[in-house]
């Protein structure tokens, strides 16, 4: 998908390549990374420069019997065998990294109603961080939100607009602590998003605040 | 041979070749510009300055990538020991360090990284130099075995490219991405130190730019900016 106009900033990716995002967000970026040619290959860059500080790195001397070790490891069958590479690649809303969270396509998650249409259905991961699928009818309006720490939304099918932009399939929005927005799902067709956030969102209203412990945003 | 059946990624389709793109962010539909003729491989004395400043280990001795390229296909082909013995004492020792670095104890760090050159030998037949530089490759096995054995947590990675057909990957784009990893290589190492030092942490002390400040003291917006300014260096040396 090349028309993603949305994309992740070079920390977020840094960090990726790096391993030291919560997992949540490591779902996230190697969802977009899935819709996103640009941000693969700049992925592809960081881990280049892994690459050549592992080179330039200090070294620490292996055991004397390591080679040895390692061969048998090898050689005894006790690794783990390979995961087969080949994902159904196809037409499906659900990146192949969210399938495997998810257990199956888009049929097979379970949703659960939050209100005016709108479900989520949370998928498991560390608890650094949480990521959630959220369905938001067509024309609908999440309610008025502010984050206390960051909030990745990467949008899967249709579309919504908020006060800063539109964001398309494949669109990335970076929300922090300073941004406030009511995202509208855009006209034409359902949202589906795919929402990650280090800590839990501030609703500005008095029932969402009250519902957000039960439910889990 | 059968292992050809599952190699051989061709990228189809307009997706930016796997070279340095994040140095061409501006326009990355734009072809990339890269290569330089791919005529002698120089050696400055960069990293001879480095090493004397980092103080590395007893097998400093620089080796020619293009010749660990030729050590993964000896294993690929003929499951060469005596070649991967070679690579095994090489990386072997900076894996550990890597790993240790992390936060693994030297025996946690010792049996990871016998598991990660174990997959280096297991998954051979996946490595595509015109992908990535061998040591690249080797840094995100470790990665990846680092976050399942260090912080017990799955690694999600994108979804594959649908392949091509099977071939040899254009002995240009190896030789292209060899030479620009030596020249993204060359560029870390002239960073001020103060940049290429949390750049290091960021990679392989395992903390957030927020674990840094705290360790370093330093303000997070300093840690971003040098961080900020040293990938605006990195892009520009690979112009």
């Amino acid at each position: 998908m090349n028309n993603v106009k949305h994309h992740l900033t070079d920390s977020l990716l840094m960090a990726y390549s790096a391993g030291t995002l919560p997992e949540a967000f490591n779902l996230i970026v190697a969802a977009h990374i899935s819709m996103c040619d640009e941000c693969r290959a700049r992925a592809a860059s960081f881990d280049s420069v892994g690459g050549a500080l592992l080179e330039e790195a200090e070294a620490v001397a292996m055991d004397d019997s390591s080679f040895a070790e390692t061969m048998r490891l090898i050689t005894s069958g006790a690794m783990a065998p390979l995961p087969t590479p080949s994902r159904p690649a196809g037409k499906s809303v659900l990146p192949a990294p969210v399938r495997d969270y998810v257990g199956g396509d888009l049929d097979s998650v379970k949703w659960q109603s939050i209100g005016m249409g709108v479900k989520q259905s949370i998928l498991p991961t560390s608890k650094d961080a949480s990521i959630r699928l959220l369905y938001i009818p067509a024309g609908t309006a999440v309610p008025d939100h502010g984050h206390r720490g960051m909030e990745l939304t990467l949008v899967l099918q249709g579309a919504f607009v908020d006060e800063t932009d539109r964001f398309g399939p494949g669109d990335i929005e970076i929300a922090d602590e300073e941004l406030n927005h009511t995202p509208i799902a855009d006209i034409g067709e359902d949202c589906i998003c795919l929402a990650a956030t280090d800590a839990p969102l501030r609703f500005n209203k008095l029932i969402p605040r009250i519902a957000q412990p039960f439910f889990r945003i | 041979m059968i292992y050809r059946k599952i190699r051989q990624p061709v990228i189809r389709g307009g997706c930016a070749r796997v070279s340095l793109t994040m140095f061409n962010l501006v326009d990355p539909s734009e072809p990339n510009v890269a290569s330089s003729p791919p005529a002698l491989r120089v050696r400055t004395g960069l990293k001879t300055e480095l090493s004397a400043k980092a103080q590395p280990l007893a097998m400093k001795t620089k080796y020619d990538p293009t010749d660990w390229i030729t050590h993964m296909t000896r294993i690929r082909d003929t499951q060469d020991q005596a070649a991967f013995a070679e690579l095994f004492q090489y990386f072997a020792p900076r894996v550990k360090a890597f790993l240790m670095r992390s936060g693994a104890d030297a025996t946690l760090a010792e049996e990871c990284t016998q598991e990660v050159m174990a997959t280096l030998w297991q998954k051979a037949h996946l490595f595509d130099a015109s992908r990535a530089s061998v040591a690249t490759w080797v840094f995100t096995i470790a990665r990846n075995r680092k976050i399942d054995a260090l912080r017990k947590q799955r690694r999600p990675e994108p979804e594959d490219l649908v392949w091509g057909p099977e071939e040899e990957p254009d002995q240009a784009d190896v030789l292209s991405l060899q030479q620009e990893s030596e020249q993204l290589g060359r560029a870390i190492a002239a960073l001020p130190e103060k940049q290429r030092e949390l750049i290091e942490k960021a990679y392989f002390g395992d903390l957030s730019h927020s674990e840094i400040a705290e360790q370093t003291g330093l303000p997070l917006g300093t840690i971003k900016s040098r961080i900020r300014l040293a990938l605006d260096r990195l892009r520009h040396a690979m112009k």
